[in-house]
């Protein structure tokens, strides 16, 4: 078990690698606001075209879905907020790390594969979040009339916003681990986008999608993406349902979570036959 | 042209080695494109007209939207890549060879793919244009593929003038997403959503207005609710070409700003 010396080491001074993975993933996404501040400009059009939109829509049929007019508003400009730090486009630099090879380090570093990348995501996130969640809200703010939560409101949306990146870097994890089989994730990646972009909210609030397709859509984990967390900033979920909303984006999280786990494993066995 | 056909041929032969990932790919790629319709049928689903447009009418700027975008965007989409091309040095490699750099960043990774994007819009098309309750007079049976033109240079000159940017500040590229791939979600609604000073930016300073919403306008017979003159109308394909001769300046301008990386 020499491998496993250097863990027990860090381990027996009481330091975690995983902080510093964190930290460090926060400075290298923090780390070129230009380029952030560009996304997030284009976050923004994005933002006032999907508002113009909604906006229409609820003119048509005023309180649809049990949203007001400012509440689809919001809806739009807090998900234009949410896709850098959730990254609804899907990706993760792992996959090109498993189609180079390097991934082989990686599976040799004294620490777990999945935790050290979901700690390099939760860095990137609180990163991007910083640089890019910002510009959308301000621009939102300045230009329409939003539903706005309060202190209290923002503490629960935070919680759900963190349980939203870690179930949204649970599946990104898994489709990154396809690549392990299939050698060419686009295909993957394109699927995932369609699901995630469609069944997360991003298209229009789940709220207004009819039927049994509304309520299916509400059961698939891209509902914790987007629509739960964005219910959580219109202050729609108090008291019992507010938890029910963590239970929901937690059960999502730790069943992904754990898939991923059982395919890292396949994985490492599957690499060890290809590195022959 | 010639040569952007042989380089696109010889990038669809290298896509063409692995079938079954190109089919799954086209399919995927035809799919994505369909979520803005997804989107469009879900508002119908709650209200006959928005904003004053039915879903014929609504479809019918989606499909012509879509498609002049998909065509411009298989033709000239690689342009996006240009910074990339730049931070690494491969332009450089672009300029030495007898081929102009425009075609060979435009004509990379040419593969059908791209074209899967045309599947949705073309179905749509084929379905709403009998459906729309307009008189097909002979003017307006010419302007259809007169705006699917205009719209496909004037897209095209976009791509073309956003790469352009580039040349000069490379973290610019992700803002002009919103011009490109903005332009080409906004232009699938009638502009009569949108506030009037911003219609008005989409028709002076960024002709986005001119892919489809004025000469809609004059297929569907409708008036312009700001009351711009026309004639307005008719100009999609004057807009298209001098928006063409921009983009070429920029492009030339910015490849003689061009000094290469490096120390």
């Amino acid at each position: 078990m020499a491998w496993n010396a250097p863990r027990r080491r860090l381990a027996s001074r009481g330091v975690s690698v995983y902080p510093w993975v964190a930290a460090y993933s926060f400075r290298r996404h923090a780390a070129y606001p230009l380029g952030a501040f560009a996304e997030a400009i284009t976050n923004t059009v994005f933002g006032f075209v999907r508002a113009w939109i909604v906006l229409a829509l609820w003119d048509a049929r005023p309180g649809l879905g049990g949203y007001t007019a400012a509440d689809a508003v919001a809806f739009c400009f807090i998900t234009q907020a949410m896709i850098g730090p959730v990254q609804i486009f899907g990706g993760l630099e792992l996959t090109q790390r498993i189609r180079s090879g390097e991934v082989a380090v990686d599976l040799h570093r004294p620490v777990d594969l999945q935790g050290w990348w979901l700690a390099d995501d939760l860095g990137r996130a609180a990163g991007t979040l910083a640089l890019r969640g910002v510009p959308p809200m301000a621009a939102g703010l300045w230009a329409f009339d939003l539903t706005l939560p309060g202190p209290a409101g923002w503490a629960a949306f935070a919680a759900a916003m963190l349980l939203a990146v870690v179930t949204g870097f649970a599946l990104r994890y898994l489709v990154a681990l396809t690549a392990f089989w299939l050698h060419d994730d686009r295909g993957m990646q394109a699927v995932s986008l369609i699901m995630s972009m469609f069944f997360s909210g991003m298209v229009l609030p789940l709220v207004v999608f009819p039927g049994a397709l509304g309520e299916i859509a509400r059961m698939l984990p891209w509902a914790a993406l987007i629509q739960m967390p964005a219910d959580v900033f219109l202050g729609r979920c108090s008291g019992a349902e507010l938890w029910s909303v963590y239970a929901f984006q937690a059960f999502w999280a730790a069943v992904l979570l754990a898939a991923g786990r059982a395919l890292t494993a396949a994985a490492r066995r599957r690499l060890v036959i290809h590195g022959g | 042209m010639r040569t952007y056909g042989l380089l696109a041929w010889t990038w669809l032969r290298a896509a063409a080695q692995y079938p079954a990932s190109m089919l799954l790919l086209g399919l995927a790629t035809a799919m994505v494109a369909a979520l803005d319709l997804a989107g469009i049928a879900l508002l119908f689903a709650h209200t006959p007209r928005i904003a004053g447009f039915t879903a014929e009418e609504v479809l019918f700027l989606y499909g012509t939207s879509a498609m002049s975008f998909a065509i411009a965007d298989t033709l000239l989409g690689g342009t996006e890549r240009l910074g990339e091309h730049v931070r690494r040095g491969t332009l450089d490699t672009m300029l030495v060879r007898p081929v102009s750099p425009l075609i060979q960043i435009a004509a990379e990774e040419f593969t059908p793919r791209r074209m899967a994007k045309l599947l949705p819009p073309a179905a749509v098309l084929a379905v709403v244009l009998p459906r729309l309750p307009v008189e097909w007079t002979p003017g307006r049976i010419a302007m259809v593929p007169v705006m699917l033109v205009s719209g496909v240079v004037i897209f095209a000159a976009i791509w073309v003038l956003t790469a352009s940017v580039q040349f000069v500040v490379i973290e610019v590229h992700p803002a002009t997403k919103s011009i490109t791939y903005g332009g080409a979600f906004l232009t699938q609604y009638p502009m009569t959503l949108y506030a009037r000073e911003f219609v008005r930016g989409m028709t002076f300073v960024i002709p986005l207005a001119f892919v489809n919403w004025q000469p809609g306008l004059y297929v569907l017979d409708r008036p312009d609710p700001l009351g711009l003159p026309e004639a307005l109308r008719l100009a999609s394909p004057a807009v298209a070409v001098l928006l063409s001769a921009v983009a070429a300046t920029a492009w030339r301008a910015g490849l003689r700003h061009y000094r290469s990386t490096g120390s």
